[in-house]
Order: structure tokens, then C-alpha cells, then sequence
């Protein structure tokens, strides 16, 4: 999750600049570039080296390692965090492949071994949904060059024409019948022959995949199941200490000094370090140890002019912006304004959306290792490439002298992606004992208040009705937070910055609004804080999709008709969109009766290349307590590699969208963070989740993003159904600051 | 030093009387299955079993710990995740990124010891962990599995749930649009 695409172009452009990215604190950003060449992925399925990445068995090609008793080893360059991309990467190798899916495990190999091979495993950054839709081509192809080379191995081996012998499950036979063998046994010949020219890879149809579209188990489970998977925070080295750290409360704010003699003597202590001009670490022979005396240590901080910041004067600072003359228009289709004011009819509605921290349930935590011609750090990263920059930048040391070690996410929503401060802090610590493993964790305290968040925004609609009661134009401003002025080198004069306004694009394929209105006016005015922001999953579609399709339900409300059939009025020119809202809406048994007291709201939205809708059933009892009953979402994510994958993420997605539009606020005070765990930053629990149906109704025309699509549907369906059962919007989230009275 | 028994082994532990459970077990025993999470007792990341209670370990000093107390971490609920709770995990695929899920099973594992048949109800008073992915509507139907597992042993019972559990998810061929 880098610089957002608003058409996120294939690898067509021969050669460009990948840019591998970290931002340090206070959002200086630092960069470098390496070179990326886009054909070069379009070669990876013949792409040998003799060493591997893991040294053992016949590398058919990056992707493809075969061992003697025919297991397969496929190669995973995407970080696995829950969403499942291993499993699905892996089923679309083996399903060109046609091994034996019973033998297939998985490897990943690091950033340096990459870097070390120009990058054959392409883009490492696991964000944007991308894991599969920006990467299916290349790794199929892997699995069918590998393919191709065994057969004729073993056509070789038997001198008969390759177009005799066919494979199934790793077993190659001969048309005759006379001869038999499997990949294990031919591998090391395969390995040696050239590669086919991946051009002339034919894929297979989608409609006749066996491994692949099918809803197999994760291969990634079984140690999730005995405590025995380790996790970043779980590493252990010879000779390792731990280190708590404490950064500035106040962003921007600074570290003037702390005692170190009151903490010096405490159980275990060994140092305490300044990691950098506003964080202070504490090393001790345990992790509690280094925490206890942290919290002992007596530190002065100089917080700047930002700590009279609070949530009150970032939104008076919103609210101009809602209003203000200037502004940047990113549509204007037919005079919106013109439309509007002179309209019989006018509604205008306010909404507003806090900021969010991520909350991974593994707090972040880096494990580094220093020495004069060496920096390693073992971390849980969504961008692996991003790590090695950072662990490069901030060691001073080459690239080729840094690897990052990838363990499996414990939660990622964006927060381990492009910015891997705690990789920096990490290595600043290790670089003051050198060739002493430091294992840094943070509190889930630190955790809170140093979060990247998703940004905070406000937004102004606008609709105009002529006299009967027909809709003549839309009008809709935000006002908030700029992710990409935060973290991005980039100028973006004039607040032109689409990726804000994500989900209102004209454009197909990524995040196209699915309404022709008679008249559009989309804005953007950006208000920057002082609170660091950045991706959170689902990114800008989660608060834009909540003001579009609450605003629809306000409109259609004004219009006096249906709120699915208000929405069918403008949707003649989106099938995919209105493909996925009537599939919720049949699902859901939209207009059909319901329980005394239990009331429906129906919204659709896209994000990520793919298409969401889903329903909504609530009630509110007479003391205004929100029961949400059942939730029904439809997704086109084009093709479904693994349907209960899917179904698995729109489940987690809706669970995210709940937490975020029922309880989820970050506020601000005195410049800081006001909320510092679970207890006043609360999720949601099993008693509260509802009762989730997934409909999945592929295309087959396209590949979609599933990790991130439907959480923005989730509010608007909830936040319209509690309209429809008090008769009164609810415009400010989270939920809980609202009364709700039926 | 303090005497600890955890998953039928004593350990010699030396920390400070006021290291919560959690860390001991972590950073003295050098068991990490159970999971650091908020450190307040509310998510539930560092569930583990105390003489067969449900005890939240981060938030329970060692000295509260008696050398005669049987301390169960998710290392030693069974001998090669043989526990039902477990089997109707997996079967389910309840995990995504799994970090909570450690406690997820020991907070299972124990609401079944004591209720072996529980009602939707009853999973929602007792399964009070956070998941941050959103497995909850697995874990639910993994829970129901584990029960008819346990209870009536039956494999046709627990692949009916396996079936309720997917009869949300459909497929549709939406063909070309």
C-alpha cells in the first residue's frame, strides 16, 4: 500500500521504477528506488538458479521447487496475515502444475534473496488486496512452465513425443500405457532442459479448474492450532535481550532526556537507549523486566506546539473545510450546483468518521541483529522489501548486507505496510549493542498511541429534486486527512488527491461509483493534522462509501421511493455493480416481512477491483440498544480461487466493519491519543457478531481484490437499517455516541 | 525461585513475585503459544488453565500461583491437537492470522469441560475473546462440532455442522454482465 493507483495499470509498461518506500516519524519520508523490470516477472517461469532459495530438491523455476518423493514446494512472495493469499497463490500454481495437491507445502523467500535475483518473485507488498489479482499471471505461468518441462523430461527419458504422456496428481503416464513414472523422479532431468517461452504458456480456463476455485483447506493451520507457530514476537535467539519502548505521546513532540540512574539497578536491566529524537528504550534480559523499568524511568519530553491539539479543533478545522471557497473537484458532470440550486427541492446532511488505529492483535515488534558487516531483523511485515530499505537506511549498511527474515502476521489492516517504523527503532536499539539479538516489543499501550491511522474526514452532501419529486444532482465535499500528503514524497498541489475520493471514480476497474446521476459534483478539500495516518484496510472506501449510501438512503427517503429501487434508477450503466446488489437484496428477501421490530438497509459499493453490496437487519429495543441480527453481502471478485477463503475474509471484513462503525474512535487530546487499549477501544465480541451469508457470484471476466472490498458496505447497511427503525439518520460514527431511540 | 508445574513438568522459575503468569510462561517457562494481546485482561490472547479453570494469564501475578496449582498452557491441552476442540478447528478453518487463537481454544476447551452441550447462548457468555480477523461465526460452529465430538462422538454429527456452517456461503455463475 504505497501510492494508491486510481486505474491500477497491469505490467504492461516494459520497464518502470518500483519504489521501495519507508516513512520515517513525522512523515519525513525516506526512498529509494530499484529498478523493476516488468517483463522480466512476465520471465520468472524460467527462471533457474541453482542454489533455491531453500537449497533441496529440482528448481523447475522461481516458483517451482520439486523433491525426490514428489512433494512440491511452491514459493510464496506475498505475506500471509489471515487472508489466505498462501493457500490461494498455491492452488493456482498447482493447479497448472497438476501436481498432487496433498504434496504441496510452501516456502517464501526473503527480500535479500529478491534483491539477490533481480527480483524474480516480483512485488513482495502484500496490500491493496493485490496478493493474487496483480500476481495470478506470473505464478500460473510458473506452474505450467514446470509442467511443460517434466512432461518432456520424462518423453525423454522414454523417446516418445511429449504429446503422448499426460499427468495427473504428479503421476506422468504414457498414452500406451507401457510407461509410468512421477515429478519426483524426473525432476532433476526437467530441471535442466530449457524453459518453455512463457508467451507461449497457454493458462487454463477458469471454468475448468480442479484445484484452483474450489474451497480447500489453508495449508497454513495446523500450527495455529498448538501454540507451536512462531510468530515474530515468539523468536528466540541465542544470547537475545528484550526492549520496551516509549516514543513522544505528542506526535512531532520530542525527547529531551530521562534518569537512567533510577532504573539502572532494577531486576535484569542492561541499558537504556535513545533510539532516536523522540523514543527511549529500556533492554533487559526480559521483556517484562525492560517494561517494568520503562515505566519506572523518569523521562521529559518537549511536546511542541502540537499539544494543544484536540478532537474539538480537528473538527472546527474540517468543518472550514466543508465549507471553504476553494476546493478540488475531481468531477463535474452537467453543473451539479446550477442543478441544485435551482431546485424545487434541496436536502444537504453532514457526516462524519473518526480516526482508527489498526489494534493487530500481535502488537508490533521487531527482533534485530547488529554487527559492522551484517543487519538482520525476523519481523512480521506486509511489505518484506520495505523492511529490508528501512533495516538498510537506518543500519547504514548496503542492501546486500541487510535481509529480513518474513514470519506470518499476527493482524496486518495496513499497519505493517510501507512505513516499518518499528523496524527502524528496532535496528537503531541493536545498533548500540552490536552483535546482541534485541527483541523489541510494544505495549499494546505504545501500540495505540503510535499508529499510522485511517484518516479522519467529514463530508457534505447535497441533493436538488425538481417538482415531481425527480432527482436533478449530487453535490458531495469531504473535508479531512490526506494518507498520500502524509506519507508520500509526492506534492499534491491544490489538495489534488483522488485517492481520498476513492470509491467516487468515474473510471472502471478499481473503485467506480455505480451511479449515473443527471448531474456530479465530487470535491476533496484536504485538511492535514498532526496525527500520523495511513492505510487501514479498506482504506478511503470504508468512509466514502458510508457518506454515498447513507446519503442514498436520505435521498431516496426525500424521493419517497424504495431505497434498492432508488438506487436501480442510476445504475443502468453498472451491471457488475447492480449484478451484486440485487444478489444481496434476492439473498437478503429484500421487501420481504420481517419480525416485529426487526428493520433492513441495503447498500453497494466498490473498492479493489471488486463489486459488495449487502444487507442489513437490525433492531434498537426501547432503551436504544443495537442488536444487529443477520448480514448478508454479495461479492463479484471476478474469479474465486478458493469460495470459503472468500467467504472467510467477507466474514473478518464484516467483523472489522462492525468494530469500526459501532464502537471505533480515536480521539484526541492535548495532542495525544486519548484511547490505550480494549478496555476504551473496544471490539467487537461473538455475542454481538450477526448471523453473516456470503454470496459470491464471479464473472469471470476480471480479478478482484477480496481481503478489503466489503468492509465499506458494512456501516451504510447497518447505519440505514437503524434509520429505518427510528426514523432517524445516523450521521456521526461510531454508533455509540449516538442515542438511539425507536 | 519459585516451583512451577506447567503441562505436567515443574519448572524452576526465577522471577519477581509481581511478573504476570503470561511473561513467566513465556520469557522463564519458554513456552510462547500463549499470546501477549492487551496485558488487562481483556482479550483473552493468554488464556490458559489453572486446575482446569479458565484463567487470563497476563493479568494473574505469579505469585498468586501455588506450587501445587496444574498450570495448562495450549501446548499441553492434548497430545497432538487431538482435542476435539481442536479436530472441529480444524475442520472448520476457523484460523486466519491465529494469534488469538490459542485462547480461543483454551477458552473452548473449558466452557465444553463444563457444559458439554451449550447453547448458542451459552457460547456467547463464555467465548468473550477478541478476534480481530472476525472468526466468531467459526468458532461458533467449531464449538458446536467440538460438543458433538465430545458427546456423541459421532463423525456424521459433526460433518452435519461442517454443512450448517458452509450453508451460508453460496456460489453463484453469474455468467457474463
Amino acid at each position: 500500500m504505497t501510492l494508491a493507483k486510481k486505474s491500477p495499470k497491469p505490467a504492461s509498461a516494459s520497464r518502470r521504477k518500483f519504489i521501495i518506500s519507508s516513512a520515517a516519524g513525522g512523515g519525513m519520508m525516506l526512498g529509494f528506488s530499484l529498478s523493476f523490470n516488468a517483463q522480466a516477472l512476465e520471465n520468472t517461469a524460467t527462471q533457474v538458479s541453482k542454489t533455491g532459495a531453500s537449497g533441496s530438491g529440482a528448481e523447475l523455476n522461481a516458483w517451482v521447487v520439486i523433491q525426490p518423493d514428489d512433494t512440491v514446494l511452491v514459493r510464496i512472495a506475498r505475506s500471509e496475515m489471515g487472508q489466505g493469499t498462501l493457500t490461494g497463490l498455491a492452488q493456482l500454481v498447482a493447479e497448472e502444475l497438476e501436481c498432487d495437491w496433498k504434496k504441496v507445502t510452501t516456502e517464501a523467500p526473503t527480500p535479500g534473496q529478491n534483491l539477490a535475483r533481480e527480483r524474480v518473485w516480483g512485488d513482495m507488498s502484500t496490500g491493496g488486496s493485490r496478493g493474487i489479482r496483480t500476481s495470478h499471471e506470473y505464478v500460473r505461468k510458473g506452474g505450467a512452465a514446470a509442467r511443460m518441462m517434466l512432461l518432456q523430461a520424462a518423453a525423454d527419458q522414454w523417446k516418445v513425443p511429449v504429446s503422448e504422456v499426460s499427468v495427473t496428481d504428479s503421476v506422468i503416464t504414457h498414452s500406451s500405457g507401457k510407461h509410468k513414472t512421477t515429478y519426483g523422479k524426473v525432476a532433476t532431468a526437467a530441471a535442466k532442459l530449457t524453459p518453455p517461452d512463457p508467451k507461449g504458456i497457454k493458462l487454463k480456463d477458469p471454468r475448468s479448474w480442479k484445484i484452483a476455485g474450489k474451497s480447500v483447506k489453508r495449508l497454513d493451520t495446523v500450527n495455529k492450532l498448538d501454540g507451536s507457530k512462531v510468530y515474530a514476537i515468539d523468536v528466540k535467539l541465542p544470547g537475545m535481550l528484550l526492549a520496551a519502548v516509549k516514543d513522544c505521546p505528542v506526535y512531532t513532540g520530542k525527547l529531551v532526556s530521562y534518569d537512567e540512574s533510577k532504573v539502572m539497578g532494577m531486576p535484569g536491566v542492561r541499558k537504556v537507549v535513545r533510539v532516536n529524537d523522540h523514543t527511549v528504550a529500556v533492554v533487559a534480559d526480559t521483556w517484562w523486566r525492560a517494561k517494568k523499568a520503562l515505566d519506572a524511568l523518569p523521562i521529559v519530553w518537549e511536546e511542541g506546539p502540537n499539544a494543544n491539539r484536540s478532537s474539538a479543533s480537528i473538527a472546527e478545522q474540517l468543518a472550514e473545510g466543508l465549507n471553504a471557497p476553494e476546493a478540488y473537484a475531481m468531477r463535474d458532470e452537467n453543473d451539479a450546483l446550477k442543478a441544485i440550486d435551482g431546485a424545487a427541492k434541496k436536502i444537504e446532511a453532514v457526516y462524519s468518521t473518526p480516526f482508527l488505529a489498526h489494534a493487530t492483535m500481535e502488537p508490533m515488534n521487531c527482533t534485530a541483529r547488529y554487527t559492522a558487516d551484517k543487519a538482520e531483523c525476523w519481523v512480521a511485515t506486509q511489505s518484506g522489501e520495505a523492511a529490508l530499505a528501512a533495516l538498510s537506511e537506518e543500519s547504514g549498511l548496503p542492501l546486500a548486507k541487510c535481509d529480513v527474515y518474513k514470519h506470518d502476521l499476527g493482524g496486518g489492516f495496513g499497519r505493517r505496510g510501507g512505513s516499518q517504523d518499528y523496524v527502524r527503532q528496532a535496528i537503531a536499539i541493536a545498533k548500540q549493542m552490536p552483535g546482541i539479538p534485541i527483541k523489541m516489543i510494544w505495549s499494546r499501550e505504545e501500540d495505540m498511541a503510535h499508529d499510522f491511522y485511517r484518516p479522519i474526514s467529514q463530508a457534505k452532501m447535497r441533493a436538488g429534486f425538481d417538482a415531481n419529486g425527480k432527482l436533478v444532482g449530487v453535490h458531495l465535499r469531504v473535508s479531512g486527512q490526506s494518507i498520500n500528503a502524509f506519507l508520500s514524497p509526492v506534492p499534491l498541489p491544490g489538495g489534488k488527491d483522488d485517492r481520498q475520493l476513492q470509491g467516487y471514480y468515474k473510471e472502471p476497474g478499481d473503485a467506480q461509483l455505480g451511479y449515473t446521476f443527471p448531474s456530479l459534483r465530487v470535491e476533496y478539500a484536504m485538511r492535514n493534522t498532526h496525527v500520523p495516518v495511513g492505510p487501514w484496510r479498506g482504506v478511503n472506501t470504508n468512509q466514502n462509501g458510508l457518506y454515498m449510501e447513507c446519503f442514498m438512503e436520505e435521498m431516496a427517503r426525500a424521493a419517497g421511493v424504495d431505497s434498492l429501487e432508488f438506487r436501480r434508477q442510476f445504475m443502468k450503466d453498472f451491471p457488475k455493480h447492480l449484478g451484486v446488489l440485487n444478489a444481496a437484496a434476492e439473498k437478503a428477501g429484500w421487501g420481504s416481512p420481517l419480525p416485529a421490530g426487526r428493520f433492513r438497509g441495503i447498500a453497494q459499493f466498490m473498492g479493489y477491483g471488486s463489486y459488495s453490496a449487502a444487507v442489513a437487519e437490525v433492531s434498537v429495543s426501547d432503551k436504544g440498544d443495537l442488536t444487529v441480527h443477520r448480514l448478508v453481502s454479495a461479492t463479484n471478485c471476478g474469479h474465486a480461487v478458493n469460495p470459503d477463503q472468500i467467504s472467510a475474509q467477507i466474514e473478518g471484513g464484516i467483523a472489522l466493519g462492525l468494530t469500526a462503525t459501532w464502537f471505533g474512535e480515536m480521539t484526541v487530546e492535548k495532542g495525544r491519543m486519548q484511547q490505550s487499549n480494549f478496555h476504551d477501544y473496544q471490539m467487537i465480541r461473538l455475542a454481538q457478531y450477526p448471523k453473516v451469508e456470503t454470496v459470491i457470484v464471479p464473472t469471470y471476466d476480471f480479478w478482484g481484490g477480496v481481503g478489503e472490498p466489503t468492509i465499506c458496505v458494512v456501516a451504510p447497511a447497518v447505519l440505514n437499517a437503524i434509520y429505518a427503525a427510528t426514523g432517524k439518520p445516523v450521521r456521526n460514527l461510531p454508533i455509540k455516541n449516538n442515542k438511539l431511540v425507536a | 525461585m519459585v516451583k512451577l508445574n506447567v503441562n505436567g513438568k515443574t519448572y524452576d522459575v526465577n522471577a519477581e513475585p509481581d511478573t504476570p503468569l503470561l511473561w513467566t510462561i513465556r520469557e522463564h517457562v519458554g513456552l510462547t503459544g500463549t499470546k501477549y494481546g492487551c496485558g488487562v485482561a481483556q482479550c483473552g490472547a493468554c488464556s490458559v488453565h489453572i486446575n482446569g479453570n479458565l484463567v487470563r494469564s497476563c493479568s494473574y501475578p505469579l505469585s498468586a500461583v501455588k506450587p501445587t496449582d496444574k498450570i495448562t498452557t495450549i501446548e499441553g491441552l492434548s497430545a497432538k491437537r487431538s482435542h476435539p476442540v481442536q479436530v472441529a478447528w480444524a475442520a472448520v478453518d476457523v484460523p486466519q492470522c491465529g494469534y488469538c487463537q490459542s485462547g480461543q481454544i483454551m477458552a473452548a476447551a473449558s466452557l465444553l469441560k463444563k457444559n458439554p452441550h451449550p447453547t448458542d447462548r451459552d457460547i456467547d457468555e463464555a467465548m468473550t475473546n477478541i478476534c480481530r480477523c472476525g472468526t466468531y461465526q467459526r468458532i461458533r460452529a467449531a464449538v458446536h462440532m467440538a460438543a458433538d465430538l465430545n458427546t456423541k462422538g459421532g463423525r456424521q454429527v459433526a460433518t452435519d455442522e461442517l454443512l450448517n456452517h458452509t450453508a451460508g456461503l453460496t456460489v453463484v455463475d453469474a455468467g457474463k454482465v
